[in-house]
């Protein structure tokens, strides 16, 4: 029993004192936007992995739910309608909700490619719409609030960036407690039999088309939530969180967690949270580096982080990962060698073609060297090169090393 | 009269450039059932290319050279890349492209830079071939025309004449009955992909000089080549064709109308209030709609008729 | 154990080199510039950044500020993006950056408008300063101005005020054509100019007054078949980027004979694309390519000169905002008038400021911290060897004065009522 709730007693623990430990101002908004991510990723996994609906448009909902959340603190500072700030998410929410009813019903029809292009051409409609009504999407500039309110039900005044965190976490766990217990409903259970076979599922007496809206405006409303505590966190919402590339990120982040399993989504959005945030100030090539993960991703592990996670369970539960640990380690250590020295390929050529000053000496991991000298190239592809060397035989070792585990544990039942 | 005249002209250069990029998209779709998201990336990589071979070798040389180049970079993707996902099924070679649509970009920025590169029209086609009421217009529009015209007529005779053409046709409907008679419908896929690739690489030379080459290049037109192909039906080239050229006369025309409904109201002499609900609804023309009317138009024919306007099946 | 202890060295060196490039060398002020580094506006920041660097290489030369201490430029990629520029001013306010500046995107100025001030208003002892290089919605200066906030680029109003003037005295244009983006900045030239046009030249017709939809357009000559049909002599446009490029062309092949005046022409990565399509086009700028040719100031070609061979990238990207040169030296300026590196002092300083640049007098505004500098309308013909010395990213095509307005007649009525701290 303790065991089966750990999960949920540790999160909240661990949401509590990562602020604390982390206090930097960057450490705050890159945890909150970790968190915001994390509800929009799983509320894209209730299209993607549970409904299999691929969307292009999913940040339609979430930008609707920031704008109307921005548009009633707004609301709420000229003195006309009296939310308390710790509620606004839920009117994000709802707008969500609404919308998602109001383009779901057509759009839910068809699933697979013609759900997919319909989302893309909504996607593109509304960002087209957001200059052509500027008096509600605020133009080119967004609109922007204060979350300072006078109302708020904690008497916490919101000014500083670790209270809206903890705002934000506790919605993180409402949210994705709420999502959690859906995929246990029958509507949660109906939209994975609409996934894996449409044809059959009409004959238990569901209506696919419905089954598909439902989990259509439930995923906005929480879509919504999500855009709603990012108005909160950043006081400006504007047209960039409605359209293409944030649906793009959305679905990145969800795929490269693993759309087949719940906590996926998750893993996701704090890697690549993490990553697209910090990448961006060590490296020119951040884009690059997503890029590569995202198509190794596809090419390698179709299931993403969780996907591979969830593949050692069996061993793990058998107590034989021990037996995989070495021959991992030194996978680890050979993919280190070979991604090092594509690392400084890639370094150096950034620094050649895209730096200010490609003439001077750049600095990689505290080392100081001419980008347009040979010994760069010649240590990278010696790095490569025997890491690719070594990775072989002991890839092979891992096959090999799975096949007996697997024998074993077929064995020992 | 010169304002109709002088935008039919120009709808039909737009639009023919427009089929040129969608064409090969269509076909891979229709045999392939792949979204390739990276198409207008190999549109993209066509202008660069082209631009370097013809700082190198010359405008003509180029013509020929950038979209072979762009062919093989597209077909060795589709077996080395494409293939390997097939076996995870259709949304995971779609986000391949999708990922590989990222990776085209940066490394155009890693080779070229970030600046827009200075490709401009070849010498011997910058010369005015005609005036059309007070208006010159530029020879290399109608040359922009020959081409796409030749490349329309040429892919429609090998495709109905050539035994190729009758396999790939075949392959597009039926493509595992094909594989039972013996044809390597592997290779027939790679074939397709990297001739659409050719194609949108071709659309990238002729077009980059005349439009504007930059990295963001296929991020602006990307999506208006999935309206195109779901408007004419997916797979069906002369599908595509209408939609290219209805399409670009779309934009082009709705320029010159610059009612708003404000004005649709004093026809039925309502007059609007100084505070209307919804002020901006009011204020907008129909020349301000241009980027909405295709997407509305996609969205509109996939609710209602979701094969498009030649499609034979749906997605 | 190998293996252990090579992990661990990598994982050490990683972390080393992250901390290594946040701690701060003592003797320098840091200043944040948070502009596109990547995607499809990095070219634009790649240049500002540039641009700031060579200027802090050359206040270093000169012997610094305040007793040698010098400028840092710390990049900060915002992919143009206004959310990812809170993300960055944060990350600079943790490595202890007091002073920010920014240009490209008016959403982004706006986010960071409010971010300061908020920031500022919740941590009294931790104040940033913003400099604002570019972005030029009047509003920053007017109803939305802050104290924390200065900028030392030209607002819409003040740069139409200069077109609207030159068209003033000249009497062969009769009929006016406004084309613009449809997103705020397009419709506040398109206000601007009927506002002036209608109280400097009451005889002037505006024939048309259009907004195209921003960065869509792949054809421009439906729009010049309607300039042509609407007989107008001139045409005023704030179109920037693609749709500057796109238009210049389709202007050229039609061989519509109109004045353009423009905001951007010369803009970065314009010209190249645009080649021979320059002809003839004018621009609104504070400096342009001949201006030292013109006032013969061979010591500023020479400062074009060095900057073009260090970054110009063999003149595809050279020299273009001549008013980073006037805000680098402005501030070393402010801070040895303050005596101090506190961002409030130094935004005291600044205000009243008083400047001789290489463009002539530029005031930055004590009530609504705009800078008032003189305006150039100038106009692109072949290079001459002469006059028309030097070109832009090497069209063969360089801007001549054709107008001149002084920095003071800039100024335009401000509605800034500012609160200070």
């Amino acid at each position: 029993m303790v065991k089966r709730y750990s999960v949920w007693i540790a999160a909240p623990v661990l949401l509590i004192v990562l602020p604390q430990i982390f206090d930097s101002g960057f450490a705050i908004t890159m945890m909150s936007e970790m968190c915001i991510a994390i509800i929009f990723a799983l509320s894209y996994n209730m299209l993607l992995g549970q409904g299999g609906m691929l969307s292009f448009g999913h940040a339609v909902f979430y930008g609707f739910g920031g704008f109307i959340s921005i548009h009633a603190i707004n609301l709420v500072t000229d003195d006309i309608i009296v939310i308390p700030l710790e509620l606004i998410p839920l009117v994000g929410g709802i707008a969500g909700f609404f919308f998602a009813i109001l383009l779901g019903y057509i759009s839910t029809k068809k699933a697979g490619t013609t759900f997919a292009l319909i989302s893309l051409g909504l996607v593109e409609l509304v960002v087209a719409c957001v200059l052509l009504f500027p008096s509600f999407f605020g133009g080119e500039e967004g609109v922007s609030g204060d979350r300072m309110l006078d109302y708020s039900i904690t008497g916490i005044g919101f000014g500083k960036g670790v209270e809206v965190f903890y705002l934000i976490a506790f919605w993180l766990m409402v949210a994705t407690a709420l999502m959690y217990l859906q995929t246990q409903t029958p509507l949660g259970r109906m939209a994975n039999a609409v996934r894996d076979n449409p044809e059959r599922t009409p004959f238990v007496g569901y209506n696919i088309h419905l089954v598909r809206f439902f989990q259509f405006a439930l995923s906005g409303f929480f879509a919504g939530i999500a855009g709603g505590l990012l108005a909160i966190n950043y006081e400006i919402v504007n047209s960039e969180m409605i359209g293409a590339l944030a649906s793009g990120h959305v679905l990145l982040m969800t795929y490269i967690g693993g759309v087949g399993h719940f906590f996926g989504p998750i893993l996701g959005a704090v890697l690549y949270t993490f990553l697209h945030l910090t990448l961006v100030n060590i490296t020119m090539a951040g884009q690059l580096y997503l890029g590569v993960l995202f198509i190794i991703i596809i090419l390698w592990a179709p299931n993403g982080m969780a996907g591979i996670l969830m593949v050692h369970q069996p061993v793990w539960r058998a107590g034989l990962f021990k037996e995989l640990l070495p021959t991992y380690l030194m996978a680890l250590g050979a993919g280190l060698v070979t991604f090092f020295g594509a690392l400084i390929l890639v370094e150096v050529n950034y620094h050649l073609s895209l730096s200010i000053e490609p003439d001077k000496p750049m600095q990689l991991f505290g080392v100081e060297f001419l980008a347009n000298s040979w010994p760069p190239w010649l240590f990278s592809i010696a790095l490569m090169a025997a890491g690719y060397f070594m990775l072989r035989p002991i890839i092979r070792k891992i096959g090999l090393k799975w096949d007996e585990l697997t024998q074993v544990m077929q064995g020992g039942k | 009269m010169e304002f109709y005249v002088i935008s039919l002209l120009n709808s039909l250069v737009f639009g023919m450039l427009l089929f040129m990029l969608s064409s090969g998209l269509t076909l891979i779709f229709g045999m392939m059932g792949v979204l390739n998201f990276a198409h207008a990336s190999f549109y993209m990589l066509g202008a660069y290319l082209g631009y370097q071979v013809s700082v190198f070798i010359g405008f003509w040389p180029a013509l020929v050279i950038a979209p072979i180049l762009v062919g093989i970079i597209g077909a060795g993707i589709e077996r080395y890349g494409l293939r390997t996902v097939h076996k995870y099924g259709h949304v995971a070679e779609l986000l391949f492209t999708f990922g590989l649509a990222f990776m085209i970009e940066e490394l155009i920025l890693l080779i070229w830079g970030r600046v827009a590169l200075n490709y401009q029209v070849p010498a011997s086609l910058d010369f005015t071939i005609f005036k059309l009421f007070e208006s010159d217009f530029p020879a290399y529009r109608v040359f922009m025309l020959v081409v796409s015209v030749t490349m329309f007529v040429a892919l429609y005779l090998m495709l109905t004449r050539t035994r190729t053409g009758i396999i790939i046709q075949a392959a597009l409907t039926h493509a595992e009955g094909v594989g039972m008679l013996g044809h390597n419908v592997p290779r027939v896929f790679m074939i397709v992909f990297g001739g659409g690739s050719a194609l949108a690489g071709l659309a990238g030379v002729i077009g980059g000089n005349y439009l504007v080459t930059s990295p963001s290049m296929a991020i602006l037109l990307g999506p208006i080549v999935f309206v195109v192909i779901v408007v004419g039906g997916m797979g069906s080239l002369t599908g595509a064709l209408i939609a290219s050229l209805l399409i670009a006369a779309l934009q082009t025309f709705a320029v010159g109308y610059d009612y708003s409904l404000v004005d649709l109201l004093t026809l039925f002499n309502i007059e609007l209030g100084s505070e209307p609900l919804f002020p901006d609804l009011w204020r907008i023309k129909i020349e301000n709609t241009g980027p909405l009317l295709p997407y509305l138009l996609m969205v509109v024919m996939l609710i209602f008729r979701p094969k498009g306007i030649m499609g034979e099946r749906e997605s | 154990m190998k293996l252990k202890s090579l992990l661990l060295f990598l994982v050490g060196a990683f972390v080393f080199s992250i901390f290594s490039t946040a701690m701060a060398a003592s003797g320098t002020i840091k200043i944040a510039y948070i502009d596109p580094l990547s995607g499809g506006f990095g070219d634009v920041g790649d240049a500002g950044q540039k641009h700031f660097q060579f200027m802090a290489d050359k206040i270093k030369a000169e012997g610094g500020f305040l007793g040698g201490m010098n400028f840092e430029i710390v990049p900060f990629d915002n992919k143009i993006s206004a959310k990812e520029s809170l993300v960055q001013l944060k990350h600079a306010i943790d490595q202890g950056i007091r002073f920010i500046t920014q240009g490209n995107g008016s959403s982004v100025a706006g986010a960071l408008i409010e971010a300061v001030k908020k920031h500022n208003r919740r941590n009294p002892d931790k104040t940033v300063l913003y400099f604002n290089y570019a972005a030029v919605t009047p509003a920053f200066t007017q109803s939305k101005c802050d104290f924390w906030h200065f900028r030392f680029d030209a607002h819409v109003d003040m740069k139409i005020a200069a077109i609207t003037d030159a068209i003033k005295d000249t009497p062969s244009i009769k009929k006016v054509y406004l084309l613009n983006q449809d997103y705020v900045f397009g419709h506040a030239v398109s206000a601007a100019a009927k506002k002036m046009l209608k109280v400097k030249r009451p005889d002037i017709k505006i024939v048309g007054d259009t907004f195209h939809p921003i960065l869509k357009v792949k054809d421009f000559s439906p729009y010049v078949a309607k300039i042509r049909k609407s007989g107008a002599q001139a045409v005023i446009t704030g179109n920037w980027g693609a749709d500057m490029s796109l238009l210049g062309k389709g202007v050229n092949e039609s061989g519509l004979k109109a004045s353009f005046y423009t905001f951007y022409a010369g803009g970065l990565g314009t010209p190249s694309t645009m080649g021979k399509a320059m002809d003839g086009l004018r621009q609104v700028t504070e400096w342009h390519d001949n201006l030292s040719v013109e006032e013969n100031r061979p010591f500023d070609q020479k400062f074009r000169k060095a900057y073009n061979d260090k970054f110009s990238n063999g003149g595809k990207a050279p020299w273009y905002y001549g008013r980073i040169r006037t805000m680098m030296e402005m501030l070393v300026k402010a801070f040895n008038k303050a005596g101090s590196t506190d961002p409030k002092a130094v935004a005291y300083a600044l205000e009243g400021m008083e400047h001789t640049t290489y463009y002539g007098k530029v005031v930055m505004g004590r009530k609504d911290h705009q800078l008032l500098q003189p305006l150039y309308i100038s106009r692109f013909t072949k290079t001459d060897g002469k006059m028309v010395k030097y070109d832009r990213e090497n069209t063969g095509y360089g801007p001549t004065t054709e107008f001149k307005t002084d920095a003071l007649d800039t100024a335009t009525p401000s509605s800034c009522k500012m609160k200070r701290p």
